[in-house]
């Protein structure tokens, strides 16, 4: 019998820094996992992380991570060269069949966008997967800012708002991303769209209600949840909410269950 | 005694073994487990005498037994099967920084003494562990599966046990049942395999009786929709725990079919970039297990981690499999608990919350 639990050793073949606080490591990974999934990050001594995939590729995968636990902390400490551990893919990712052909609008904050990030740039490379993308990416301030450079060329496929929480920046709008909701052209969409939300609980919280207050269908909204995690596989009881396993179930959610999904 | 051919009072009929039934002194008793332990490693409710939480107090805890006077017959054990079945910490792996060597080999099966709710349990435990999405859990899998019950016959006799209330007073997954008067024990062999153990002993006509009315009952709230449930979440109720409760996880370590855990990997003194990753039992009732790196505590308040506890039990796991409360009604929750809280005054409190929240919403409704 497979065991679930075995980590895999994977060489890190990249480290960039997307900020201070929030580093990209590219690791060697055969795993195929889809857009909006994640896996289980293992350092030896220190635990287990699930962490969500923020790009893939032929042979590798890349995680973004903040530096704010244990695990991440000591990741932070490893170099190109060195060995990560893996297990996954775990969850159900974006249900991507789903926004084919449509208008997508995908809101964002923090590094919230990393969940996204595979998917985005899936788009970038299939222009006529969707008919068109939507972007508001919020940040708390300049110091906070990842994926600079896909920033700039998301900019000149899809309609994008960026914003600061309260810092003025260029190129930058000032404001929660829930101030930004009622600049999508909602009515020309008619019935042909999907929302997509990841980011902080008071976030995205707010930004659901600020969507239906647009008008758009609760169930043409889908969200990302992040729980505290264990074993990422129904057994540890960690990320559980009410007969919802965030691990197993999620984390991404149609609006219809997520909007019930209190802890 | 020792002789392993088949016995001569099991009678075959067609389709199958007969349950049969003898009686042995406790010589007798100790040649059977002795054979019983080359094939098995038995465990039992064991008395430890003078290890209880407070001074002079005992603690009976499950433990593997070599004689047959080690079974605590007479009181409950104050921790539950599960602490052969899952024990309280394990180690999964064996590190290195280069690889994790899984912590996975062949041992004899258990061979496990619990009373109805006990046995009862396991199922729920089994659900969680191998039967909740695709994954199994190897670990748990590997005792469980060849792990064989033996009931022992419960009087009911305590005042925090409501079995009855919770249907699980009475279970077939057992392969012997066993009674003490004295220095006799009676035995019913159910599983066939078990029969050529008893060779020499005395046949009897020894039936296993249920508890058929427990002290303590309880009205399992029903909670029809989301809701009732929000507003239920939201009750006042709660609140009187962040003041009682004090979140120190008995109840949980305590609970009969209470699995959550976490993963804690441990270096070795001599070698610090080896060691073991071990699985460690958690509880939802002690602050932090939802807290993740860098953010705040979801439920900061003991009253919150009740309700989750509370709600899991008596409504989210039947939310999700169907098969009825995740609770056994063994009552070491309520004996375990230093604030002397009682789910079983707890569920009524939530009876009468459920009274107010349905009464109010028929009067909205009528307005």
């Amino acid at each position: 019998m497979k065991n679930e639990f075995q980590p895999s050793p994977c060489r890190i073949i990249q480290v960039k820094h997307e900020s201070e606080a929030e580093w990209t490591y590219r690791v060697e990974s055969s795993a195929k996992p889809g857009h909006g999934q994640f896996m289980q990050l293992s350092i030896p001594r220190v635990g287990e992380a699930p962490i969500s995939v923020s790009a893939r590729g032929d042979g590798w995968l890349e995680f973004t991570i903040r530096s704010v636990g244990k695990v991440t902390d000591d990741i932070f400490r490893k170099k190109s060269g060195d060995v990560l551990f893996l297990r996954g893919p775990y969850g159900h990712g974006w249900p991507v069949d789903r926004f084919q052909g449509k208008h997508v609008v995908v809101i964002t904050g923090g590094t919230g966008l990393a969940p996204v990030r595979s998917m985005l740039n899936m788009f970038m490379d299939h222009s006529d997967f969707v008919k068109d993308v939507f972007l508001i990416c919020g940040f708390k301030s300049e110091s906070g800012i990842v994926f600079k450079q896909e920033l700039a060329q998301w900019e000149s496929r899809f309609h994008t708002i960026y914003a600061l929480d309260t810092d003025h920046k260029d190129g930058f709008r000032t404001g929660l991303v829930t101030e930004f909701v009622k600049e999508i052209p909602w009515k020309s969409f008619g019935d042909d769209y999907a929302v997509v939300v990841v980011g902080p609980p008071p976030m995205m919280k707010f930004t659901g209600l600020e969507l239906l207050k647009n008008g758009a269908a609760e169930d043409h909204i889908w969200m990302s949840f992040e729980r505290k995690m264990s074993c990422a596989i129904g057994k540890c009881g960690h990320c559980r909410i009410d007969e919802t396993y965030v691990c197993l179930d999620g984390p991404v959610f149609s609006y219809t269950t997520a909007k019930d999904l209190v802890d | 005694m020792t002789s392993l051919s088949h016995s001569t009072f099991s009678v075959k009929k067609r389709g199958g073994f007969t349950v049969m039934s003898c009686r042995l002194n406790m010589e007798q008793a100790d040649s059977v487990l002795t054979e019983l332990r080359k094939a098995y490693r038995v465990y039992a409710p064991t008395l430890f005498p003078k290890q209880g939480r407070y001074s002079d107090t005992d603690i009976v805890r499950y433990a593997e037994i070599e004689h047959v006077n080690e079974i605590e017959f007479e009181r409950k054990s104050d921790f539950p099967a599960k602490e052969v079945l899952s024990p309280i910490q394990r180690t999964t792996f064996y590190f290195t920084e280069e690889e994790y060597h899984e912590n996975l080999h062949e041992q004899l099966p258990v061979l496990v003494f619990g009373r109805a709710c006990d046995i009862s349990a396991q199922k729920i435990q089994a659900r969680i562990y191998d039967g909740n999405g695709d994954f199994t859990d190897p670990y748990y899998k590997a005792i469980h599966d060849k792990a064989k019950f033996v009931l022992m016959e419960c009087d009911g006799g305590w005042d925090s046990c409501f079995c009855v209330s919770m249907n699980t007073n009475k279970t077939d997954d057992y392969v012997m049942a066993v009674r003490k008067d004295g220095d006799t024990l009676s035995v019913q062999i159910k599983d066939e395999a078990f029969a050529p153990y008893f060779n020499e002993a005395e046949p009897c006509d020894y039936k296993p009786s249920f508890v058929e009315k427990n002290e303590l009952t309880v009205q399992v709230p029903v909670i029809p929709d989301k809701q009732v449930l929000t507003k239920l979440k939201n009750h006042p109720m709660w609140r009187e725990f962040d003041k009682r409760c004090i979140s120190c996880g008995s109840c949980t370590v305590a609970c009969s079919t209470c699995t959550c855990f976490t993963t804690r990997d441990v270096v070795y003194t001599e070698n610090e970039n080896a060691g073991e990753r071990r699985r460690v039992a958690d509880s939802c009732q002690i602050a932090g297990f939802d807290q993740m790196a860098g953010q705040r505590e979801i439920r900061s308040r003991a009253g919150d981690r009740m309700r989750y506890k509370v709600l899991h039990k008596f409504h989210d796991y039947d939310a999700r499999f169907h098969e009825g409360s995740m609770c056994v009604g063994c009552g070491r929750c309520i004996d375990r608990c230093p604030e002397f809280i009682s789910i079983a005054a707890t569920l009524e409190k939530m009876n009468k919350a459920l009274e107010e929240i349905q009464s109010s919403q028929e009067t909205e409704a009528a307005k």
